[in-house]
């Protein structure tokens, strides 16, 4: 069942689909990135901010609880598509349906990593005579970083991986072809699969190197890539 | 030729009322006169995806833990392979493996597997880890053997966090579930893509396959807590 010959011949006409095609393909991956780029921005912009606060000031675990539920159990394609007959079809509302996807681990995570800061060495800061403010960016971010930058890479992870189904709400991107086998083929949508697929790894690779880059020696973990899908607050 | 006789054929949205014609928010009559042919069937087929992906998954992940557990040097190349696996879009994954399996159940419970698999194997291992140092040398000092103390000490502990793997990995399942629909006609997926595929997409349908879909979620992830209180009571603080 593995290799046999039809199978092979199936994966070379869609790499020589991707060598006869790289205009396009290109084009595609452009598109799709500016989408999953204006999604990530939207859930940084809102997201990110609300759970540094809400984890600075002890609240609204439920709120953070709430969004992790919702980065996991909401179906992208159901959000697309309720979003579709809100917002009607084409980049906005595919772009409010990923930003939404996206806010769930942002939320979570940065809430978390806010939340989760020592105690004592808050307290410190505060004996040293901090303010509110002070304890917040030079104690709780810096030790929160890992947590909040782990929750963007997810974020960024699952609005690049989910952009190519946006495909069947006029999203466009890689899923245009992906979706449409009658126009594309199965070659090509093998070769647009093939590189959905190197496109994700590539942004998980990426920020997986800024990741380890941006964290402070004094908090960097052993392993930035295997840890475990977590849900526990 | 006889087609030209059965004269043009114009879409009605089956006998609908008013409501369903004029397509507006959401139409009660539409999902109890559909819940038998539509709604009903694909609740069904999607808890069916759902449980047959958790139960294979679990099957594989549970015994390469344990060998992970035993054999530390296995776990950061499998967990590597699991991360990158997780970034492999569902869409294209469910694409990918069509050359090999054709358009079939097979295609889709392979890909789903292999995410509940990339899910499960790090939590289970996180929980045989879990248990204190200290424990397992009073357990050995007991005169326990190895065994025993898997069974009887490691396992026990891990019980919360494999519970845990569960939940997310049963919640991302019917959300990947849902995609299923782009290959095969299945799941609660498939009505919202009929759905989409009408000129103006049919929100009855869409909004009440996708309240389905979430139901399913949330109903899972209840009754993996209920099985949490019932099996480890002293590791149950809240629901989260």
């Amino acid at each position: 069942m593995l290799a046999d010959t039809a199978t092979m011949h199936t994966f070379v006409d869609a790499a020589r689909f991707i060598g006869n095609h790289t205009g396009l393909l290109a084009t595609k991956t452009l598109e799709q990135l500016a989408l999953s780029g204006a999604a990530l921005g939207i859930a940084l912009a809102i997201a990110l901010p609300l759970g540094v606060v809400l984890g600075h000031f002890h609240r609204g675990s439920t709120i953070a609880i709430a969004a992790s539920i919702v980065g996991r159990g909401l179906p992208s394609l159901v959000l697309i598509a309720a979003f579709l007959t809100v917002l009607g079809i084409g980049f906005v509302n595919n772009m409010v349906a990923l930003a939404v996807l996206g806010s769930g681990p942002l939320l979570t995570n940065s809430y978390d990593g806010v939340e989760r800061v020592d105690r004592d060495a808050v307290e410190a800061a505060r004996g040293m005579g901090m303010t509110g403010w002070q304890v917040l960016r030079s104690v709780e971010l810096p030790l929160a970083i890992p947590l909040i930058f782990t929750g963007i890479r997810v974020a960024a992870v699952t609005i690049v991986a989910t952009a190519p189904i946006a495909a069947i709400a006029g999203g466009g991107g890689l899923g245009d072809i992906i979706v449409n086998q009658a126009s594309y083929r199965l070659s090509g949508v093998l070769g647009a699969s093939i590189c959905v697929m190197l496109l994700s790894a590539l942004v998980f690779a990426g920020l997986a190197g800024v990741q380890i880059a941006m964290t402070p020696r004094g908090v960097r973990r052993t392993s930035v890539i295997g840890e475990p899908q977590r849900r526990e607050l | 030729m006889s087609v030209i006789a059965a004269g043009p054929v114009i879409p009605t949205f089956g006998k609908g009322s008013s409501c369903v014609t004029g397509d507006h928010t959401f139409c009660w009559d539409w999902v109890r006169a559909h819940w038998g042919d539509t709604l009903g069937p694909a609740l069904w087929q999607h808890v069916e995806l759902t449980a047959i992906a958790v139960v294979i998954g679990f099957a594989i992940a549970f015994p390469l833990a344990l060998l992970a557990h035993r054999y530390r040097r296995l776990e950061q190349p499998f967990g590597i392979f699991s991360a990158l696996l997780y970034t492999v879009p569902s869409l294209a994954l469910f694409q990918l493996l069509v050359p090999f399996t054709g358009l079939t159940w097979t295609t889709v419970e392979i890909a789903l597997v292999s995410y509940t698999l990339v899910i499960l194997f790090p939590n289970i291992v996180q929980g045989l880890e879990s248990a204190p140092d200290d424990v397992i040398e009073a357990a050995r000092g007991m005169g326990l053997t190895r065994l025993q103390v898997l069974t009887r000490v490691e396992l026990p502990l891990a019980v919360p966090a494999i519970i845990g793997g569960l939940r997310i990995a049963v919640v991302s399942t019917v959300a990947i579930a849902t995609i299923a629909a782009f290959l095969l006609p299945t799941g609660l997926g498939y009505p919202i893509f009929l759905a989409l595929k009408e000129p103006t997409p049919f929100k009855t349908e869409i909004y009440s396959a996708g309240a389905l879909a979430v139901a399913l979620a949330i109903g899972c992830d209840g009754l993996l807590v209920v099985l949490r209180r019932v099996l480890v009571p002293w590791a149950s603080k809240g629901l989260a």
